[in-house]
C-alpha cells in the first residue's frame, strides 16, 4: 500500500506516524553505519590472515555475529510471545517485536548458513557437513519460516497475535528436541571426525577483536531493524483497521441514503 | 462427561468416519504403497535397499501422516463439523486427544503394513530378538507423530489456501521421530550389524517427544483452532 491510502481516510486520524524513523532511531542507524565501517575496516584490513584458513577466515567476522543475534532473535520472539499470551493487557506491541524479531532472525540465519557454506567450501572442501549444529539450524530456519507463514494466515490482528505466540513458543519446545536427536544421531550412529568451525583454533588477539566489532556492529543492526519493522508493522495494521472503518462508514452510508 | 469419554467418542466417530469411506483403505494404504516401490526405483540396488529399509518406511510413514492429517481435518472443515462441536460446548483438549488416538491408530496400521511391504519388496528380515524392539519403537514413535499431526492440522488444514502448510509445519517438527525410529528400527532388524540393544536410547527419545508434544499440543490446540 503507498501512503496516499493512509492520507485517504477521515481527517481526524491524521495523527498516525508517516514514517518509522525518530531521533533515536536515527542516532542508531549512525551508529550502525559506524560499526559496519569499523567491522570493514578490522575484517577485511588490519586483521591478519589465518595460518590454516588463511583469508578465509574474515568470513568468520560475518559468520559468528550474525549466528549469534539470529539466536538472540529467536529468543526475543520467545519473549514476546510469553508476554503476549500471559500478560494481562493482550499488547498487540508484544505480537509485532515477536514477528519483526522472528523476520530478522531468518534473515541472518540464512545469511549464516550462505557465508557458512562458502567458508566449508573453502576450507573443509565441501559446503555442507551433517554436524549437529550445522543440521539443528538448517531445521531451525525452516521452523521459523513456517512461524513466518503463519503469520500471515489473516484474521484479525489479535487472532494472528494469539497464533503465533502459540507457535513461537511451540518452537521453543522444538529446538531443544531438535538439538538432542541430531546431536544423538552423529554420535551414536557414527563415528564421524566431526570438524568444528572453532575448538582447534586458537584466537589471535586482533581476530578475537575484530569478532567483538562484528558481533557489536551485528547487535546495532539488529536493534535497528528491530525498531523500524516493529513500527512499520504497526502501520500496517493501521491501514488495515483504516480500511475497515472506511468500508463500515461506507455501509453506513448507503443505509442512510436508503431511509426516507 | 469427562474429558476422556468425550475423547473416546471423538475417536470413534472419527474412525466410523473413515471405516465407512474407505479413504484411508482406497487412497492412503495404496499411497503408501506406491511410495515405497517409487524408493526402489530411485535407489536401485538390492544392497542398498536393505541397508536403508527402515529410513524409508519411516519416510512413507511421515509421508502419509500428512495426508492422513488432512483427511482427518477436512472431515471437520465439512459443513463446519469442528465449530459446531466446539458450540456443543465440547472442550477441545478432548477433541485434540480423540482425533490424536485415531490419528495413532490408522497410523500403526499403515507401520504395520508398511514395515511387511519392506519385508517383502526390500528383503529387510526381522530377527527374533528384535521384535520387542520393533514393536516398542512403533508405539512410542506414533504417539509423538499423532500430536504434532493434529496440532499442526488443526491450524493448517481444512480451511481453503492453508493445506500447503501442513508440510512446512509437521516436517521440520517430526525430524526427531525419523531420526530416532529409523535408528531403532536398524537395531531391531539388525541392519548393517546394529546390535539389539543400540535400539533402546532411542525408543527414549521418542518416548521424551511423544510426552513433550502431547502436553504441548494438548494445551496450545485450544487457542489454534478458537477463531
Amino acid at each position: 500500500m503507498t501512503t496516499t491510502d493512509l492520507d485517504a481516510g477521515t481527517p481526524a486520524r491524521t495523527s498516525a506516524p508517516r514514517g518509522t524513523g525518530t531521533r533515536a532511531t536515527r542516532v542508531l542507524g549512525i551508529a550502525t553505519v559506524v560499526a559496519m565501517a569499523w567491522l570493514v575496516a578490522f575484517g577485511l584490513g588490519f586483521s591478519p590472515a589465518d595460518r590454516d584458513q588463511e583469508e578465509s577466515v574474515r568470513i568468520l567476522y560475518v559468520h559468528v555475529p550474525t549466528i549469534w543475534i539470529a539466536y538472540l532473535a529467536f529468543v526475543v520472539t520467545a519473549i514476546s510471545s510469553g508476554c503476549y499470551l500471559f500478560g494481562r493487557k493482550k499488547s498487540l506491541g508484544f505480537d509485532r517485536v515477536a514477528g519483526a524479531s522472528a523476520e530478522i532472525g531468518v534473515v541472518f540465519m540464512a545469511v549464516t548458513l550462505i557465508v557458512g557454506a562458502l567458508w566449508g567450501r573453502l576450507t573443509w572442501g565441501v559446503f555442507w557437513q551433517w554436524d549437529a549444529r550445522l543440521t539443528t539450524t538448517a531445521l531451525l530456519f525452516v521452523t521459523y519460516i513456517g512461524y513466518l507463514a503463519v503469520r500471515r494466515l489473516g484474521g484479525s490482528h489479535h487472532q494472528r497475535a494469539k497464533r503465533s505466540a502459540v507457535l513461537g513458543l511451540l518452537a521453543v519446545l522444538e529446538i531443544p528436541l531438535v538439538h538432542w536427536s541430531v546431536r544423538l544421531w552423529r554420535s551414536l550412529h557414527q563415528e564421524a571426525t566431526v570438524l568444528r568451525t572453532d575448538g582447534d583454533i586458537s584466537m589471535d588477539g586482533l581476530m578475537l577483536f575484530s569478532l567483538f566489532v562484528g558481533v557489536i556492529a551485528f547487535t546495532l543492526l539488529y536493534v535497528w531493524l528491530l525498531l523500524h519493522r516493529s513500527r512499520t508493522m504497526f502501520l500496517e495494521d493501521l491501514i488495515e483497521d483504516r480500511g475497515l472503518d472506511q468500508a463500515l462508514a461506507a455501509r453506513r452510508a448507503e443505509a442512510e441514503e436508503v431511509r426516507p | 462427561m469427562s474429558r476422556w469419554r468425550v475423547a473416546l467418542l471423538v475417536a470413534r466417530k472419527d474412525l466410523a468416519i473413515e471405516w465407512r469411506s474407505r479413504v484411508v483403505l482406497d487412497q492412503v494404504l495404496p499411497f503408501a504403497g506406491v511410495t515405497m516401490v517409487l524408493f526402489a526405483f530411485a535407489l536401485d540396488s538390492d544392497a542398498v535397499l536393505e541397508r536403508v529399509a527402515p529410513g524409508l518406511v519411516w519416510l512413507a510413514v511421515l509421508f502419509s501422516l500428512l495426508v492422513l492429517v488432512q483427511r482427518a481435518f477436512a472431515v471437520e472443515a465439512a459443513d463446519g463439523a469442528l465449530d459446531a462441536l466446539r458450540v456443543a460446548g465440547v472442550d477441545p483438549m478432548s477433541i485434540y486427544w480423540g482425533k490424536g488416538l485415531s490419528l495413532a491408530l490408522q497410523l500403526l496400521v499403515l507401520e504395520a503394513l508398511l514395515l511387511a511391504a519392506a519385508v517383502v519388496l526390500y528383503g529387510a528380515e526381522v530377527p527374533a530378538e528384535g521384535v520387542v524392539l520393533l514393536v516398542t519403537t512403533s508405539i512410542t514413535a506414533t504417539p509423538g507423530l499423532a500430536a504434532v499431526g493434529t496440532l499442526y492440522g488443526g491450524l493448517a488444514a481444512g480451511f481453503t489456501g492453508r493445506e500447503t502448510l501442513l508440510p512446512l509445519l509437521v516436517l521440520p517438527a517430526v525430524a526427531p521421530v525419523l531420526i530416532g525410529a529409523t535408528r531403532a528400527v536398524e537395531s531391531a532388524l539388525g541392519t548393517a550389524g546394529a546390535a539389539t540393544s543400540d535400539g533402546w536410547p532411542w525408543v527414549g527419545l521418542l518416548t521424551v517427544f511423544a510426552v513433550a508434544f502431547g502436553v504441548g499440543g494438548s494445551l496450545a490446540f485450544g487457542p489454534l483452532i478458537d477463531e
